[in-house]
Parts: C-alpha cells; structure tokens; sequence
C-alpha cells in the first residue's frame, strides 16, 4: 500500500462527523451534504467542460429525444442505439449541463420536491408530521441528478448497502444510498448498456417500474424514492437487448454516422475547436444552450395542460393497430412524446403532425420481433406512418 | 507539398507523436511480436515522454477489480477503516497505460478501459467506495495477434495511431529530445485551416471510414506533427503524414480511381435496409479533394504494409468488428456476478467485503462478548463466497452446403434457422455462425455473432452453386469450433447437407475420392466430442449422408424440406442447457 494511496482516501477521514439521526427505530441515511463530501478525490480531478448540446451537429432526432425526455419524464427515458462515435454518449452529457435546476427540500437525501415529498423518504414524511411546528420545509435549488452507472459497478453500490465504514469505526447500522438513490428525480445513464450484468439488468426494471427501491440484505430494511429517467447508449454489434429491458425505454434512438462529407466536417471542426480550447467553444454556445434550456423551462410549464385534438389520438391509435404494439404502452407514449413536442415548439395543443414526428422513436422497439421479416424496425413504423397518414 | 514524406520512419513518428501529445491521439495500436524490436520502441517512449509521467503495464487476464480500484482490504483490516485502493487506470493517470496482448483481451475489460480513456475518469461505484478520480492516459495497445486475433474494436476505434512493427521497422526516432519538449510547448498554439481538415475528412472516407472518430485523430495527429516541426499551422504534409499513420491502416477500401471500382462491393440494392458496417459515405457532396491527400498517404507507406492492408481489408471486413461478441475470455472462472453465503473451504473464492459487512452489525455485542478492541470478529455465518457466472454459453454453427441446385433453398432454410436462433440467443446471449461451402472453398460468411443486425447483413445475397467440397468444410468447420472452445464456449456445429461430396481436400473433382475424405474428415471431428447435428436435405434422403453422420457420430435428421423453425426446433434439443450452469 503505497502512501499515495492513503492519501487518495483522506477525504473519507477528515470529513465531518455524518448526521445520524433516528425515527421509530428505522435508520436514515447519511445526507447528501455528506455524500458530496466522499465522492470528492484528492487530487481534485480537472474539471471538464462538457461539449455544449446545441454544438452537436445533426443528429436531430437523438437530440429531440433527450429533450422530450427532460420536458417530461413521464414519458419514460431513452434508449439510443447506433455506430460507434456517433457522439451518444457526448449528447448525454451534454444535456446534463442543459437541465435547467431543480428545487429540493434542504437536508432531504433524495432531494424530494417541495410539496410533494416522496411517500417513502422518510426524511420528508417525518419533516410533514412536523410540519404544524416548523412551517414549510426549506427548499433550494440544485442541479438534476445526472448519474452514470459505470462499467463494472458492483451491486451494493447500485441499490446501496450497510455504511460500512460507520459500521467497523462505530458499529453503527447505517445506510449508504446507491446510485438509484442519488438519481432519484434525475437521469441514470448507462453506456454500453446492452453490456450490463443481467441481475443488475433485474435490479433497474424492478425499481424504474416501481419508483421505489426496497434494499433488504445485511439487516437492513430501507425503502427509498427512486424514480428516474432512463438513458441507456449502446452498439448493436455488441449484442441485443434484452426485450424486457428494451421496453422499458420510453422512447428509442437509432444513429448513425452522418455519410455527407459537409456534416462530416462540421462534427470534426467543431470537435477540433472545443478539444483545443473548451473553455472559448462553450462560451460561443452558451446563448443557444441558454436558449434551449428556457425552451424547456417553458415547455414543462406547459404541458400539463396541453389539450390534444381528437384527430392527434385517432392518429395514434390507429398506428398502434396497423402497427401491432403490444399493451397500451406504446400508445401513452406516443401521445405523451407528441405533447412534450407540441409544448416544446409552443404549440396550443397537440396535433397530427406532433405524433407522426414522434412516432419512430416512441414505437419502434416496441414492435413483435419477426426474425423472419429483415426489414428494420424504424422502415416498418414509416410504412405504417405512410399509411395512416396517407404519405 | 513538396517534401517528401514517402519514406519518413513512420514508428519514430508515431511515438514521436505520441510522446507530444498522448491525448490528441488517445493511444496506439501497436502490432508487432514481443521482441526486441518492440522492447526498443517502448523503452525509446519513455525516454521522450514527459519525464516522471506514469508508465503502467496492463496485463490480460487483470482482474477486474485491480482495474478499477475499490476497497484496500489489507489496509482496511489493519487500520479498521476503509481504506481505498487506486485501480490501475486511475495510476496511468497523466501518462501512458501498456495494454499487454490486447487481442486476448476481454471486450468486457475493454469497454471499461476505453470508456475510461474517453471521459479521462474514472468512476468507481464499488464495494461501498464511491469516487471519482482523474484517468488521462494514452493507451499502448500491444497486438501479437496473427492472422485474424485483433483487439476489440470497441479499443481499437479510439486507438488513434497504428503502426505495425514487421512493415514500418523502427528505425531512429527523426526528433531530439528537445525537439519534442519544444513541441510539447508549442502545441496549444497550432492551428488546423479548414481546408486540412475537409481533406482529411474527404481522405477518411476515400478509404471508407464510417466512423468519424479516425477524422478528429487525425487533426489532432497533425498538430502533433506540425508542432514536431516547428509550425504552429499545420502544412500539408503535417497533414498526409496523419493519415497514413491515422486513416489508411484501418482502410476498408482504396481510394484510388480504378482500384475502387474493382474492390468496392457493388452498391447493395435498394431494398438492403441495414447498411453495410463500413459503408463509405454515399453521397460526398461537391468534389472532394481526397485523392491527392490519400495517394499521399499511401505513397508514404512502406510497401510492405500497404500489401498487408489490401489483403487485409480484402479477407477481413468482418475482422475488427465481428470479434467483439466472440471473445469470453476467463471462461475457467467466468465473471462474478454476486456474493451468497457458503463456506469459503469448497474452494469458492470468499468475498472479503461481503463478509465484512456482514460482521459489521453484530461488531459491538461481539466484542463486548470475547473480543478485544481493533478485533474484527468474523464468525462462521458471516461468510459469503463470490458466485460466478460459468460460461456455458454455446456457439452454432451452420455449414450449409450451398452447392448443386437446391442451393437457395437451403441457404434459405438456413438463413431462416440462424434469424430464429438468434431472435432466442438475446435472452442467452448465446453465438450463431456460418460456414457455407461450394465450388472448392469453404467461407464464413457469418463469424459468431449474438447481434441480430449483422446477421441479416451478412446473410442477404448468398450466392449458391457449383461443386461439393465437403472435406474442406467438416475441416474448416473443426478449426472453428476448436477456436470456439479456446473461447470458452460450446460449439454445435449443424450440417445442412445432402452428403453428395464432389471436390476431394486437394480441391480435385471425383466423387469416391471425395466421399472417402469426407468420411476421414468427418472422423477427425469426432474426435472432437462435441455436439454435432447433420440434417439431411436431398430429396430422398440416403444412405450418404447418415454413414458421414456415423462416421461424424452426429445425430442425424432427414429433412428434405427443413422448416427453419423444425431446424431450430432440433439444435434447442441437443444444446446443453443454459440455466443449469449458471450457479458456480
């Protein structure tokens, strides 16, 4: 063991003695403030410049996607498959910078929203059931969880496990939340996610379905909010999807490697620019991201009360059939998405048009595998769109 | 471009390059045999890189948990805290990480490494250790592979240089010492025009790069050089040097006028919905100027190489990016994929952690029960071994007999069984290829895959006919699968066939000449001892074909007209079951 790497874990001792507070026997965990302080190294790493989203040259429809998914959540999380350097994983991180803050109850470890806490933080509950004492509960602004399920991560760190470091100093029974907790109300982004590990594969769909995630080993029984959007990137030529998980995916992204040598050009000049001064390239951008971001600032505002023409749902309806979706899944997705948009260009409510923009990525994955049909999947959604919109 | 960058010392280069500037490239694809050769090339980076910079060697069968870092459990134990380990890739940091044998590398280690080196950090979520700590570093991919053994390509993408020892022989390195330092200084300030970089774009895809990743390391490779050179803009030749060293070692295609219509595979029709993996871009707008730009760059190659390339990027188009699903290495062990309790005296390695944190509650009313104080109590139901994944994970394989007159229809029956089989093998994760076999030669025309995509790809517009040369393909079909089994997979080979061989292994024409190879063949395969299916499909179906599955002791199945799904129907049958190898 060198001395370096002791030094590399100072942090973890220095920090300041964690909040450990109690209720009715059950154990909270350890504070966000608390978390933020381990997760910072020494050396504090160069912090990077994210590639500004409005800087990605076309790729339009990974793009639509990302923001449809950040205008309402509801609709599911994306999934976007295609081509190696293709840019995936860098308009993902590119829209982190993008979202616009958050507020947050102060203290909450899972960031509850002001108003509506969680029905299983327990931070919040008991801070309601004192609430006639405290008055309303303090709230800030904070930055959207974007948290990135690495390669290789180990499942006590995904749901979370018993704080072990409090339990061999202290003896202490606490709980050290897992990445599903740090994403709650936020994006869980997983790359190469047609690589991931099949029991962690169980884990995710059992969570993003439920919203919940109850953590049950090491004699702890916690049950926490995690509710967030799904962003998944991957290559095709390293496997399929499992369906279940494919499912799960609100919307789907297939993209390729632009062919035009002009677009080409741009995605290099403009990649070379940003590698050799990012700090310059991202202030250039910053008036159009600022841009986007008040664009779904405005449009979250809006879509709850967007009404939808009947034209707009008969539409969707009669793709889902002449399509074969399984479930009402497909069709509450393809109207959501189509909202989003609507709300997304200012529209008063949602049209035709809206759902026959969105409809290849909501519906795609979603069609019954034909192994013996070769054409794709985006071909099959456009001949049907050809169809019932008549071309 | 008057100075002659045809016979420059491309490996002084590129670790020239690679010294100034280890981002701009992200790494190198060094192919080369271990030797001295190799050994000088390595010792004369590190005498030019930045001194004190981390060099750190990655051998291939590293665990994964040294890669990554996490919990330093010696440590740990001693001080009663955790104490966390730094993984390899967060070592290299600022310097240069050695990948040794890349081409045995696990895809899986190398996604994680190249995600690594993408973002430059590394994210650890591990055993309770939650950390991000900074990961720049070049990489210096080590590939002794022969013949067709190449690293994944999710590596090779972002391996900017390639440079193979045997064709361009390192010769001196054409910069001091000083120089490259000076370099390293100058570097921020060069600049790269417009036009450059169109060039290098247009000569990307003359030589039919799809992905846009070798056009950006390119221009980065250019600056490097220009800087080398004392330029802060980057001249022309800065520029052809990069793509001979970037672009045309990884061509797909020729770019020169009429080399291109012989070697360019006709236009794929326009019902083909999936695109060709390589597919040049289509539509180059205008007139790009990539032909003064790659027939520099390839005028700069030692000829050698450049026969290398072609025969390469003739026989090999599947080569980069078919290997990534085939190769599961660590198939002795297989991947942990969790902890569960159990007694860590079968042999089962213990999971240390997990056995921690299983004592840790229990900590107080023990030590006030026995123990002193710093004593980590561990009794015998705290202990949690590691569960594995055995890979059981089988490979069919298909030789198909595309022979003779009912060709097509059984290359449609075939076509049809392997679409079915991998529309199943998602859930498994399980392998399909295919051996097709006519004329004189047996191909494979589909390498073990579990994607979907590329199946249908590979197998649109099989051509069928000619001749039967089933020797030549029981003996290719046997060299498959034993290099399935190095794998660390199960192969089941399926023959599609009506046993009728015609071309003997010399490649003769004869019949009894042909059968009796066949009949040697086929013993020879036996000896294999594993799973072997033959499908009889003459239309009266013989005695041929059942004494060459007796002599194969394969089980066999007349079925003139095979339904792919009756095909499929017979290899789920006979394949080993998955979910009963699943516990280790």
């Amino acid at each position: 063991m060198s001395a370096e790497a002791y030094g590399a874990q100072r942090p973890l001792q220095d920090r300041e003695e964690p909040r450990h507070e109690t209720l009715g026997g059950h154990l909270l965990p350890v504070d966000r403030a608390n978390r933020m302080l381990r997760v910072t190294p020494a050396p504090a790493p160069r912090q990077r410049v994210p590639f500004p989203f409005s800087a990605i040259v076309a790729q339009e429809e990974m793009k639509n996607a990302l923001i449809l998914s950040a205008i309402d959540a509801t609709i599911g999380g994306v999934l976007i498959f295609g081509d190696r350097g293709t840019g995936k994983s860098t308009a993902i991180r590119a829209l982190a910078a993008l979202l616009p803050r958050m507020r947050a109850i102060v203290g909450c470890p899972y960031g509850c929203e002001p108003g509506r806490p969680a029905a299983s933080c327990e931070h919040c509950q008991r801070l309601s059931l004192d609430k006639g004492r405290r008055g309303q509960a303090e709230s800030h602004l904070v930055p959207v969880p974007v948290v990135d399920l690495p390669l290789g991560a180990t499942e006590d760190r995904v749901v979370g496990a018993l704080d072990l470091e409090r339990a061999l100093a202290r003896g202490e029974k606490a709980f050290q939340p897992g990445l599903l907790a740090k994403a709650h109300r936020g994006f869980l982004y997983i790359d190469e996610v047609n690589l991931l590990e099949d029991h962690l594969v169980d884990v995710l769909l059992d969570v993003a379905a439920s919203g919940e995630n109850v953590v049950e080993r090491e004699g702890l029984s916690i049950r926490h909010p995690a509710r967030f959007v799904l962003v998944g990137s991957g290559n095709p030529e390293e496997g399929e999807l499992r369906p279940q998980l494919l499912d799960r995916f609100g919307l789907s992204v297939d993209v390729e490697t632009p062919s035009d040598l002009e677009t080409r050009i741009e995605v290099v000049r403009r990649r070379d620019a940003f590698d050799r001064d990012p700090e310059a390239f991202a202030d250039a951008w910053r008036g159009r991201d600022a841009g986007i971001r008040r664009r779904i600032s405005a449009a979250r505002k809006k879509v709850g009360s967007m009404t939808t023409s009947e034209g707009a749902l008969r539409r969707a309806t009669e793709l889902c059939m002449a399509l074969g979706t399984d479930g009402l899944r497909g069709e509450l997705t393809l109207i959501r998405a189509a909202r989003a948009l609507a709300a997304y260009q200012g529209a008063d409510s949602v049209e035709e048009e809206h759902v026959r923009v969105v409809a290849p990525m909501a519906l795609r994955h979603r069609l019954r595998r034909s192994p013996l049909d070769d054409s794709r999947a985006t071909t099959r959604v456009e001949r049907a769109i050809g169809e019932v919109f008549g071309s | 471009m008057t100075p002659d960058p045809a016979g420059a010392d491309l490996a002084g280069l590129a670790l020239a390059v690679l010294a100034v500037a280890p981002e701009a490239a992200s790494g190198i694809w060094l192919r080369a045999q271990a030797g001295p050769d190799r050994d000088r090339w390595l010792a004369a980076l590190r005498a030019y890189a930045l001194p004190g910079v981390p060099f750190r060697r990655m051998p291939a069968g590293i665990a994964e948990s040294r890669l990554i870092g996490g919990l330093d459990l010696a440590a740990t134990l001693a001080s009663g805290l955790p104490v966390t380990e730094r993984g390899l890739l967060a070592e290299a940091d600022g310097g240069y990480l050695v990948i040794s044998m890349a081409e045995r590398l696990d895809p899986w280690l190398a996604s994680l490494v190249a995600a690594t080196a993408e973002t430059g950090e590394l994210h650890v979520e591990r055993d309770g250790v939650t950390q991000t700590l900074p990961a720049h570093f070049a990489m210096v991919a080590l590939d002794e592979g022969i013949d067709d053994e190449a690293p994944s390509a999710i590596l090779t993408e972002r391996l900017g240089l390639v440079l193979d020892l045997a064709h361009a022989p390192f010769g001196e390195i054409p910069f001091t010492p000083g120089a490259v330092a000076a370099a390293r200084e100058r570097l921020p300030a060069v600049t790269t025009s417009a036009r450059i970089i169109g060039e290098l774009c247009a000569a990307a895809a003359g030589f039919g790069l799809a992905s846009l990743r070798p056009s950006l390391q390119a221009v980065g490779v250019a600056r490097a050089l220009a800087a080398l050179h004392g330029r802060i803009d980057v001249a022309d030749e800065d520029a052809i040097l990069a793509a001979a060293l970037v672009l045309a070692p990884r061509a797909v295609q020729w770019p020169s006028r009429q080399e291109q219509q012989e070697e360019t595979p006709p236009p794929p029709p326009p019902d083909a919905e999936t695109p060709p993996p390589e597919t040049p871009p289509q539509d180059q707008s205008g007139d790009p100027p990539d032909d003064v730009m790659s027939q520099s760059a390839l005028a700069a190659l030692p000829a050698g190489l450049l026969a290398d390339l072609k025969a390469r990027a003739a026989a090999g188009r599947q080569r980069s990016a078919g290997k990534a699903g085939a190769r599961e290495k660590n198939a002795r062990r297989g991947r942990a994929v969790g902890v569960k309790p159990g007694d860590p005296r079968t042999g089962a390695r213990l999971g240390l952690i997990d056995t921690l944190r299983a004592a840790a509650p229990w900590q107080k009313l023990r030590r006030g029960a026995s123990f002193g104080d710093g004593t980590i109590a561990v009794r015998r139901e705290d202990f949690r071994i590691v569960r594995r994944r055995a890979r059981r994970r089988t490979t069919t394989l298909f030789i198909v007999d595309a022979s003779g007159s009912s060709a097509l229809q059984r290359l449609g029956e075939a076509k049809g069984a392997v679409q079915l089989l991998l529309a199943e093998c998602y859930v498994r994760r399980d392998e399909v290829a295919l051996i097709t076999f006519r004329g004189r030669v047996a191909e494979m025309v589909l390498p073990p895959t579990r994607a979907l995509a590329r199946a249908a790809r590979a197998l649109a517009g099989l051509a069928g006919g000619g001749g039967t040369p089933l020797a030549t393909a029981i003996d290719t079909a046997r060299q498959v699968a034993e290099g399935i089994m190095r794998s660390g997979r199960t192969p089941v080979l399926v023959f599609m066939t009506d046993a009728r061989a015609n071309i003997g292994r010399d490649g003769q024409p004869g019949r009894e000449r042909a059968m009796a190879d066949a009949r040697q063949a086929a013993r020879e395969l036996a000896a294999l001892g594993q799973t072997v299916i033959l499908i009889d499909t003459a239309n009266k179906p013989g005695e041929a074909a059942a004494v060459l599955a007796d002599a194969m002791e394969a089980r066999y199945l007349p079925l003139p007209y095979a339904a792919p799904e009756m095909v499929v129907h017979a290899v789920s049958q006979e394949r080993p079951a998955p979910r009963a190898a699943h516990r280790a």
